[in-house]
């Protein structure tokens, strides 16, 4: 990565770091964001990582916990902030909220709250690159969890078979909801796996931005060229449990862990590494301020729209609105 | 009378079966955690009756199907309705049709069930009444319980039952306490309730659209207009007897149910109505149902999807004998 390009993941970090405090903030003072919120702090390095690897015309598809990833890909923050509070001038224009956030003008092809979904959507994004004689390349992000579902395996072994140009990430944070991963999987790795599907499969360090990058610029490269797939699994964590629950405390795991991980905060870490190679301090400070300038006019916008029309709930349904004879 | 909330009901009910009858397995993700009606149930019955599920609806339902064909009893929790529709295939292909298909040979008793995360903000993927698609489908017979004390009763008959049985839980009632008989409590699948006796307007009420009739009664009482509400617990099987008599005693019907309105349980409903009690009516059957649209996430717009008390009294309004509203 060249400089600019690790300011640039470092503003990414960040922008997603205090967008996601701004949503707990909102959720925890009960002003205005519904429903189930799946927070992702903790993983910034591998989605900031793996969507720098990316053209903006590539695709990339998330999950249920993918606030961080649109944002990744280059998404503004106003209509994400605006659709997780259901208003109108939303992303989705308030259709979709937390689980769904989606901007197709930056390649986000959306998320699902069907866990494994996205995975063979993805190898469809892929296919059809190709087919329309383009080289876009798909992204597409997963957790451990989806890993045991049908989906995931019949999507990677498609994409191996049509050698489609898409690079699987799986954010491997060792819990699905309560559960951790050894409890449900027979193979020792997810990686492993892509051995079944005739496609490489390499573990990182999900939590530094520069490793994530150089393995999916690597599967990027060869997902352009026509060699077919990749299976990223990035080691990473939560540092929030499964979802924001307003103010109850639902933890599954032990609180050491929780800290454990904390002190190898993918920030923290980058941004040592950042000063350590000569950036300045204020350079990191301008940017700080910047995200934080961002962050909060994303949050007074969306609090000053409104919420959608009650003519609006039938919007979108149909691409011809059904004549009701 | 003891008073349970209607979460606990469920857990009860499970807990009372499994010790009954160490055939009864539950099937669940993440069924050790504690917001979960089967916390503690690995402790008590171990993992072998308790397994840690993976992320695999489809598969876990298969399993569930030929444990069931060789002797046990399965409870599949999918925890949300819509991840049902992962394991459609094996639910619709398999359980409802292997007796049939196999000539009788094979017996399927399975348990279902289905917590409906609508109205809570989790969009169109988590907010499904899926109901009326399974009701579709015969050989799965339909629970839709509306108070702790059915819903306690309904899944221990829906668990001894040798059949596949779907069992819907609208996940707003999970917080709602309300009394239990003591000792053991079965109802039988098939028989309605009338919640609430009345004389002027027959409204059927399904799963949390009953509560919302009941207080509809309530305010429409001051009025002078006598609801009858009926709720039918189970639509497979339907009691079509009880919302005929009830039918020929008020001639009007509205029917209140959360899930969508074409092919739905109201439209089943109506049309039993419409083809054995035409003679009975004296105002057209009206529908306070969602419409045809999914569940926006917005909370502004899905406030406009589900029976209101406000929505049903506008519907009894539009209906009530002239009279009654003159008053
Ligand atoms: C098919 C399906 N099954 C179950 C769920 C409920 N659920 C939502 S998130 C989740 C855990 C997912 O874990 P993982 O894939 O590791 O992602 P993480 O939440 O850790 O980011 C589960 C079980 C679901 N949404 N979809
Ligand atoms: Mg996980």
């Amino acid at each position: 990565m060249k400089t600019e390009e690790q300011l640039e993941a470092m503003r990414r970090m960040l922008r997603i770091r205090r967008f996601e405090e701004a949503v707990m903030d909102i959720v925890r003072k009960g002003q205005g964001i519904a429903g189930a919120v799946h927070i992702c702090v903790g993983q910034e390095a591998t989605i900031v990582g793996s969507c720098l690897a990316l053209r903006d015309d590539d695709f990339m598809v998330g999950y249920h916990r993918s606030h961080g990833h649109p944002i990744a890909k280059g998404a503004q923050l106003r209509p994400l902030m605006a659709e997780l509070m259901g208003r109108r001038t939303g992303v989705c224009r308030g259709k979709g909220g937390s689980m769904h956030l989606a901007d197709f003008r930056v390649g986000s092809l959306g998320e699902t709250a069907i866990v494994g979904a996205g995975i063979p959507q993805a190898v469809g994004a892929a296919y059809g690159a190709r087919l329309r004689g383009t080289d876009q390349v798909a992204l597409c992000f997963f957790g451990d969890g989806a890993a045991n579902i049908g989906s995931f395996h019949e999507g990677l072994n498609l994409a191996s078979l049509w050698s489609a140009g898409v690079v699987f990430v799986c954010e491997n944070n060792r819990y699905a909801m309560s559960t951790a991963l050894a409890d449900t999987m027979a193979a020792g790795s997810v990686a492993e796996r892509a051995a079944s599907y005739q496609m490489p499969g390499t573990i990182v360090d999900g939590q530094d931005v520069i490793s994530v990058f150089e393995a999916v610029s690597m599967a990027v490269e060869r997902a352009r060229a026509g060699e077919g797939p990749t299976l990223i699994e990035a080691h990473t964590y939560r540092y929030r449990d499964h979802a924001e629950y307003g103010n109850l405390k639902l933890s599954h795991r032990p609180e050491d862990e929780v800290e454990e991980w904390r002190r190898r905060d993918p920030i923290s870490v980058f941004s040592a590494q950042l000063l350590a190679s000569g950036v300045a301090e204020e350079e990191l400070r301008e940017i700080e301020e910047q995200v934080a300038a961002e962050v909060a006019d994303a949050v007074a916008f969306a609090k000053a729209s409104p919420a959608p029309d009650p003519d609006e709930l039938f919007d979108d349904l149909w691409a011809t609105p059904l004549e009701v004879h | 009378m003891p008073t349970m909330s209607y979460r606990d009901a469920i857990r009860q009910a499970m807990l009372e079966e499994m010790r009954r009858d160490p055939a009864v397995v539950v099937f669940c993700e993440d069924a050790r955690f504690w917001t979960m009606p089967t916390h503690g149930f690995v402790d008590e019955f171990g993992p072998e009756r308790v397994p840690i599920m993976p992320i695999s609806e489809e598969g876990f339902t298969g399993a569930a199907i030929g444990a069931a064909m060789t002797g046990l009893r399965p409870i599949v929790d999918y925890t949300i309705a819509n991840l049902m529709y992962v394991a459609w295939d094996q639910i619709v292909n398999h359980a409802a049709k292997n007796r049939y298909l196999f000539g009788g040979q094979a017996s399927v008793p399975i348990v279902f069930r289905a917590a409906m995360k609508y109205a809570n903000a989790t969009a169109a993927q988590h907010s499904d009444r899926p109901y009326p698609q399974l009701m579709n489908v015969p050989g799965l017979k339909i629970v839709v319980p509306s108070n702790p004390a059915d819903a306690l009763g309904l899944l221990k008959s829906a668990i001894r039952d040798d059949d596949p049985v779907v069992y819907f839980e609208p996940l707003r009632l999970w917080g709602t306490k309300g009394e239990v008989p003591e000792g053991e409590h079965l109802v039988p699948l098939g028989k309605a309730a009338i919640c609430r006796e009345g004389t002027d307007v027959t409204v059927v009420a399904i799963g949390d659209a009953v509560p919302a009739a009941l207080k509809a009664a309530e305010v429409l009482s001051g009025e002078g207009v006598d609801l009858e509400v009926v709720d039918p617990r189970t639509l497979v099987p339907l009691d079509k007897a009880t919302i005929l008599d009830s039918v020929a005693k008020t001639g009007r019907l509205v029917i209140a149910d959360p899930a969508h309105k074409t092919c739905g349980a109201a439209a089943e409903v109506a049309a039993i109505v419409a083809e054995e009690g035409f003679a009975s009516l004296r105002a057209p059957i009206v529908r306070v149902v969602a419409p045809d649209v999914h569940p926006p996430f917005s909370p502004a717009l899905e406030a406009l999807m589900y029976p209101s008390p406000a929505r049903v009294i506008a519907a009894v309004q539009s209906v009530a004998p002239a009279e009654l509203m003159a008053r």
